[in-house]
């Protein structure tokens, strides 16, 4: 059947570039099912697949923890990226979903006839319930008063957990067992494997859910109460009581990743309340990039990784982890997704492949002079703190005397050379950006 | 009543250096409008800095020394950092700062380890300076409360009754006139930075040797010292004044005298439940005042911000 259309427009109309204005939903694909459907069906077949790939535990562990932390970082990218509200201690509202669904865990005669996997909506109420409570007098504002009140609520909340032993379990926190739960379809969760695919599954629907909820009106108003809320006051929205849907809808979340945390672990403490846990979660989603909703997801995998597999290869993750934060903060502050998105307008021109060789020979020297660096800096700390007449440092699966010149000679070399050939080829491959994103000439 | 007096001047000692720290944060805040949450990070590097040169020429050397270099860094983290990402806004300036303060905590722990430093009050010092009823007052807080008066009184002096505090004043409220009368306000701006910061780094390096010199020291006070600057009214150096001093005595109160929930909730007329071992509210009616005197000013600031949004002394919403 041929497009009615399609001669009125002239031959071929997708694959020229013209000066038409082309809608911002059409650019997106929008209406079009496969696009809207498509990442979600990937996303789906990957965490099918992932547990064929990684087959022992721990890795099953960190995907677990990975999947957590998606949900987690979902939930607070709602509220900071989407609403503009910077909270410093939404750690409280995962921590008690996951204490309350610790304490039905503990319900015996009521566990016993409770399928496990609709726990996390349990979790995602005590969080929800929790959210509107503070909500109703912290979402007043955006700026720096709700900043100020979520980091006393958190602190607040966080100091109970040492009181309030009844609730919180006090300093060796709450533990439970989540095989007592009934059997769904005869799965009684004893297995690493079997806790995965629930907590996967429950990823994709909190995914989809927050996602279709940055798309109702109220999701959409959130975005327009962040950037200016006197207008959206002036077009008869309550600032306020957008903020506070947005509020609650992201405690509800953040109550589900704390669920699935109790699921996972069987154990909840203080340290799942407190203002570090809030922090991480803002790094987390900030790393990722608060501009798009797939940045906190990214953010959540790429920082998982970090703290599992780097923190098993040097006690320094967390300063390394550091220098990246405020380095996205200075130099990217779209995160990782801003940096994914920023080749969309060469793809689309069609000459993101004039990239190809400018970046590996800009970034291949470039992670030399990091990894160079990395050494320098893993033989300061250990010639500072390591025991007396402990010499031998091992890195990059090479062990030697960190009291000789030669390793500290090599590696500074390879930082300089390194370091020094980026800023060599910097400009060539800044000319290679703009050209790769201009339209017209040669492709 | 000398137990009041020993509190009293306790408390003070506590409110005068929460004081000190939050001056420079509010400083900080009114010039550029973001809450700078590295600014207990700068006090724990007065304190390890100070420490690290009292081991060669001695403590008066170090309260010279350390607070300047702790100035001049945080006017580079000023200048490189940010001057630069203000461009993105607010919030990423104050994610910057929560991302600084992370840094400096990891950078801490990399050049002197996890273990408290041994940095101790100087001899000269280190004496009774006077015993209320067998309670003896260390000659070292009489020194810090005149330490930190003294700054006060400084400050104060400076911006109000100098040139340069006018025109620091002037820059906070309308930067671009002041620029057109020929003042470089970026250069003010990286002043006032550096101010703020060396008197976090002062704050370090007379509360070392009192409350430790451990890397989770600007964790201890990150947090309270919002909470000061908040109650006291954002911006209001008077405020700052009065909210550190209130909180000061609050917790040094709450924490020296056994106040029992059960006995407040008898006082206004509830009766203890009668099997109190089952009841779900166990804990609520088992709580006593040193309990929860680290927590009482957050409950303070929580509930200044529902009812009055702009601290006490804050005149600006937010």
């Amino acid at each position: 059947m041929s497009d009615p259309y399609q001669d009125t427009k002239g031959a071929e109309p997708k694959k020229q570039i013209t000066t038409r204005q082309v809608p911002a939903s059409e650019r997106m694909g929008a209406g079009s099912f496969i696009m809207t459907i498509a990442p979600w069906v990937v996303a789906s077949a990957i965490l099918m697949f992932l547990p064929v790939v990684f087959t022992n535990n721990s890795a099953l562990t960190i995907m677990n923890q990975m999947s957590i932390t998606i949900i987690f970082a979902l939930a607070y990218n709602m509220l900071l990226g989407q609403g503009g509200m910077l909270s410093f201690g939404h750690a409280v509202y995962a921590g008690v979903g996951g204490f309350a669904c610790m304490h039905i865990m503990n319900m015996s005669d009521f566990f016993a006839s409770f399928p496990l996997p609709l726990l996390p909506i349990f979790g995602g109420l005590f969080g929800m319930g929790l959210a509107m409570i503070v909500g109703a007098f912290s979402t007043r504002s955006a700026g720096t008063v709700f900043a100020m009140i979520s980091l006393g609520v958190g602190e607040l909340i966080a100091a109970c957990s040492v009181i309030i032993v009844a609730f919180f379990g006090g300093e060796e926190g709450v533990s439970g067992n989540r095989t007592y739960a009934q059997p769904f379809f005869g799965v009684e969760f004893l297995q690493q494997i079997e806790v995965y695919y629930l907590t996967a599954a429950w990823v994709i629907i909190s995914a989809v859910l927050m996602y279709l909820w940055s798309r109702t009106p109220v999701g959409r108003m959130a975005n327009a109460v962040r950037d200016n809320p006197e207008r959206a006051e002036f077009l008869g929205y309550s600032a306020r009581w957008v903020r506070f849907y947005s509020f609650v809808a992201s405690g509800f979340f953040a109550g589900v990743s704390g669920a699935l945390f109790a699921i996972n672990y069987e154990i909840l403490t203080e340290e799942n309340l407190n203002t570090t846990s809030s922090g991480i979660i803002l790094l987390v989603t900030f790393l990722g990039g608060v501009g798009f909703f797939f940045g906190p997801i990214i953010g959540a995998v790429a920082f998982t990784l970090l703290q599992t597999v780097l923190s098993l290869q040097t006690e320094l993750w967390a300063f390394y982890a550091g220098v990246l934060f405020v380095a996205t903060v200075m130099f990217f502050p779209g995160g990782l997704a801003g940096l994914i998105m920023m080749h969309v307008p060469a793809f689309k021109l069609g000459k993101a492949r004039l990239l190809i060789v400018p970046y590996l020979k800009t970034f291949v020297p470039g992670l030399i002079g990091v990894f160079g660096l990395a050494a320098l800096v893993e033989m300061t700390f250990h010639v500072r703190h390591s025991a007396q007449g402990d010499n031998d440092i091992t890195v990059y699966w090479t062990t030697f005397d960190t009291h000789s010149a030669l390793p500290w000679i090599l590696f500074g070399a390879m930082a300089l050379i390194g370091l020094g050939l980026v800023r060599a080829t910097a400009g060539s491959l800044r000319e290679a950006w703009n050209s790769a994103n201009t339209a017209g000439g040669a492709a | 009543m000398d137990l009041i007096l020993v509190n009293l001047i306790d408390g003070l000692v506590t409110g005068l250096l929460l004081f000190m720290l939050s001056a420079g944060l509010t400083l900080i805040f009114s010039m550029m409008g973001v809450l700078n949450f590295a600014h207990a990070s700068f006090y724990m590097l007065g304190a390890y800095f100070a420490y690290q040169i009292s081991l060669a020429l001695g403590f008066w050397m170090g309260l010279l020394i350390a607070p300047l270099i702790v100035g001049v860094l945080g006017a580079g983290v000023e200048r490189y950092g940010l001057r630069r990402v203000h461009q993105y806004g607010h919030v990423p300036e104050l994610i910057f700062t929560f991302g600084l303060a992370l840094l400096i905590e990891e950078l801490v722990q990399f050049i002197w380890g996890k273990n408290q430093m041994p940095y101790d009050v100087p001899d000269i010092l280190n004496f009774t300076a006077f015993a209320i009823s067998g309670n003896s007052i260390p000659a070292y807080k009489i020194f810090m409360i005149f330490i930190s008066v003294g700054i006060f009184i400084g400050l104060l002096l400076i911006l109000t009754r100098t040139r340069v505090g006018m025109i620091i004043q002037a820059a906070l409220s309308y930067p671009r006139t002041v620029e057109a009368l020929g003042h470089n306000v970026p250069l003010i701006f990286m002043g006032v930075f550096g101010v703020g910061t060396a008197l976090a780094g002062v704050a370090g390096v007379i509360a070392g040797p009192v409350l430790g010199t451990f890397p989770g020291m600007a964790f201890v006070l990150g947090s309270i010292v919002f909470v000061t600057i908040v109650i006291g009214g954002l911006g209001s150096l008077w405020g700052a004044l009065v909210a550190s001093l209130l909180i000061g005595w609050i917790t040094t109160f709450a924490k020296s005298y056994n106040v029992e929930m059960e006995t407040i909730l008898n006082t206004i007329g509830l009766s203890t439940p009668e099997n109190l071992d089952e009841n779900i509210f166990r804990d609520f009616w088992a709580l006593t005042s040193p309990q929860i005197a680290d927590i009482i000013p957050y409950i303070l600031m929580v509930l200044i911000l529902i009812f009055r949004p702009q601290g006490l002394f804050g005149k600006r919403d937010s």
